[in-house]
């Protein structure tokens, strides 16, 4: 059942990843520029949408998007389903990745984030007077130490490279880390079980505090578990797609009938999602507020709608085992849960009429840069280092 | 598909009670938190309320607030349309055919604050006399308090390139003095608003109400709206139409806090979670009988 991941070899920098690192540039050029001009002139954020589009997507979808590596490791090592080890580590890699930009878009969003790094390391001089109610301190902790986590889970790939390096220093290094991380990788994996449970969930109840200004059909005490199931079934979707890419793209086995498997799993996630989501708002009497023909109502339809869609479709046992059905399901899946995003900390937030937001051009560009950069690495390390399942190994080899 | 029953069981088992542990709404206790003993406030009443915008003037001397020449069209003058960056308590207009209003808005030193339960590291805190303030040493910007605030009152320095949060902080720079009262309500020609500790002013607002139930709507604003605030509204339109559109009692914090307490109490369900998933996770391993270098990820 073990994998033998590969390195693609060749260039870590080919012709298109070199075209695709220009956006990134722009985004770093328009990042220092935001700090040069404040938030004030570089962004459409105001006192009353103090959360935009960096938050929305870099940070909320970014990180739920990064679940990959979090489902897989549910399914490889809770549920013990060894045969879908291959996936796991390109999925870690693409959590790591995430995760890490998640934390960069942080960096840029926060007013003053020379201080950030007085929250872990006690710069503030009274950690007992942080406020422990807070549900963002545990979402901030847990995502920087998950980001942690993820480069340790995907560290066997950097030693298995660097344990032939002709550097004997690195090489007898990456041995020593090799066996210790190998020794204690279930209690590091347990923590990367834990942690995004903890700071998925709490993502959700980040917004409770907005309740008040938060629109019905969105407000509900189940805002935590309904983040948490659907970034799992976000982060199948992104494996499922990400495979797919790198086979199309790569000539990688593609593994169709795992994916779909995990895609099934990822239906079931959708369905309890939904009846959630659905029961909550018949118990709290307010079904009424779907039907009113507002914008509210509207974006609410076309996020069940989204999330319906690729439930149904995934349901379908035949069709599911065709690769670009799969892809096409994963990448409606990972549209709804974006919306669900969207619709939560933006649509259905409600400052007052006589606030509005709409994110700027660079705000914008600073987004597309960070995913740019994103790719950009992930190509190049799966170039450089064994992550990606080996041509060798066949797609259904137990 | 190749799940065999019971090994799909024992992984659901360990995931729901992960779900629960993390995230379901267990309704742990909470008490509401009541007003404080040595709590001060303020009383606005808009028939007293004329618009001089006196307090305006009188809160920017005293917290030594620069003019706002943002608003179009008269940049020549200190023109704040709305609470911001610039501006910790303002006088807006309300008009609508014949009625009209004042209505004064700061601060509402709220009994059981949204910004409290949001701020991560304290930099909002409810101090003495039930004062919400703000501890510039620890703020880093991350405007959770904005997103939580319910009457929008936290506003940040967006214009500034070390940007702070700016907020009405009941001009405890004057706590001191025997006679302390926040500059808006010291400079008041009409005592339209008049500081006080929290009892004299609801009792005052409970006789103005009694006598003269015609020229108010019945109702004290504040007096328990969102787990109450200590500063409290008489009015004379709707309070809906001065912009005050939450009248739930359940503070605002309390949804939250009860399902974070319930789940995180003691940090015991996440590292029971914790040992369980090491527990599940070692004993698949030993049981796939591998050696231990396969269990790579």
């Amino acid at each position: 059942m073990s994998s033998h991941a590969e390195p693609l070899g060749g260039p870590a920098l080919g012709k298109v990843s070199k075209w695709i690192l220009w956006i990134g540039i722009l985004g770093v050029v328009l990042i220092l520029w935001r700090f040069a001009v404040g938030l004030g002139r570089s962004t459409g954020l105001t006192d009353g949408y103090p959360w935009g589009l960096w938050i929305a997507f870099d940070v909320v979808t970014g990180t739920a998007l990064g679940c990959g590596g979090f489902a897989m490791a549910l399914l490889v090592y809770i549920f013990n389903k060894g045969k879908y080890h291959p996936l796991v580590r390109p999925a870690i890699l693409t959590s790591a990745l995430g995760y890490s930009m998640a934390g960069l878009a942080i960096a840029i969003d926060v007013g003053r984030p020379w201080f950030i790094w007085r929250i872990p390391l006690g710069g503030f001089p009274d950690m007992g007077k942080y406020n422990w109610n807070s549900a963002l301190l545990e979402v901030a902790l847990c995502v920087m130490a998950y980001v942690i986590v993820l480069w340790i889970e995907l560290s066997p790939a950097f030693f298995e490279k660097w344990k032939d390096s002709p550097k004997e220093g690195l090489a007898n290094f990456s041995k020593k880390a090799y066996g210790i991380v190998n020794k204690l990788l279930i209690w590091i994996i347990a923590l990367g079980v834990l942690l995004p449970t903890m700071h998925q969930s709490s993502l959700g109840s980040l917004m409770l505090l907005s309740g008040p200004r938060l629109h019905g059909l969105w407000n509900t005490p189940f805002l935590p578990l309904l983040f948490l199931i659907s970034c799992i079934a976000m982060g199948y979707a992104v494996v499922v797609m990400e495979s797919a890419l790198a086979s199309r793209y790569f000539g990688r086995p593609s593994h169709t009938s795992m994916l779909a498997d995990i895609g099934k799993v990822a239906a079931y996630m959708i369905w309890v999602f939904l009846a959630l989501r659905l029961v909550e708002l018949v118990l709290r009497g307010r079904l009424g507020l779907m039907f009113q023909f507002n914008v509210f109502s509207l974006m609410f339809w076309l996020e069940i709608i989204c999330f319906a869609v690729p439930a149904v479709m995934l349901m379908n046992a035949q069709k599911r085992q065709n690769l670009g059905y799969l892809f096409r399901a994963a990448m409606m899946l990972v549209l709804a849960g974006t919306m669900y995003r969207f619709d939560t900390y933006l649509v259905a937030f409600m400052p007052g009429e006589n606030f509005s937001y709409f994110p700027t051009v660079p705000e914008m560009f600073v987004t597309i840069g960070i995913v740019a950069i994103e790719i950009v690495l992930y190509v190049a390390l799966v170039t450089v280092f064994p992550i990606l399942a080996g041509r060798s190994t066949t797609a259904e080899a137990h | 598909m190749a799940f065999d029953r019971r090994s799909l069981l024992k992984g659901m088992a360990t995931a729901s009670a992960a779900a629960v542990a993390s995230a379901s709404p267990v309704k742990a206790a909470r008490e509401r938190k009541v007003v404080p003993e040595d709590a001060r406030g303020m009383l606005y009443d808009t028939t007293l309320c004329i618009g001089c915008k006196a307090c305006v003037r009188a809160c920017k001397e005293a917290n030594d607030m620069p003019a706002d020449t943002s608003t179009p069209g008269m940049e020549n003058y200190d023109a704040p349309t709305d609470l911001n960056e610039y501006t910790k308590n303002i006088i807006k207009l309300y008009k609508e055919g014949d009625r009209r209003s004042y209505v004064k808005r700061q601060c509402m030193q709220c009994v059981d604050p949204a910004c409290v339960g949001a701020c991560m590291i304290g930099s909002f805190r409810k101090e003495k006399y039930g004062v919400i303030t703000w501890d510039k040493e620890r703020c880093i910007g991350c405007r959770y308090c904005q997103m939580a605030c319910p009457f929008n009152v936290p506003k940040f320095e967006w214009s500034s390139l070390n940007p702070y949060i700016v907020k009405c902080e009941y001009c405890r720079q004057r706590a001191g003095d025997k006679q302390w009262e926040p500059a808006c309500c010291e400079v008041c020609p009409r005592e339209a608003v008049i500081a006080g500790t929290y009892d004299e002013l609801l009792a005052e607002a409970k006789r103005r109400l009694a006598e003269h139930p015609d020229r108010y709507e019945p109702k004290i604003y504040g007096e328990k709206d969102l787990g109450g605030t200590q500063v409290l509204y008489l009015s004379h339109v709707p309070f809906e139409k001065l912009g005050f559109k939450f009248d739930s009692e359940e503070p605002v914090p309390e949804m939250q806090q009860t399902i974070q307490h319930g789940v995180y109490q003691g940090f015991i369900a996440p590292a029971a979670l914790y040992a369980g998933l090491g527990v599940v996770m070692w004993r698949n391993r030993k049981k796939s009988g591998l050696p231990e270098e396969e269990g790579e990820a």
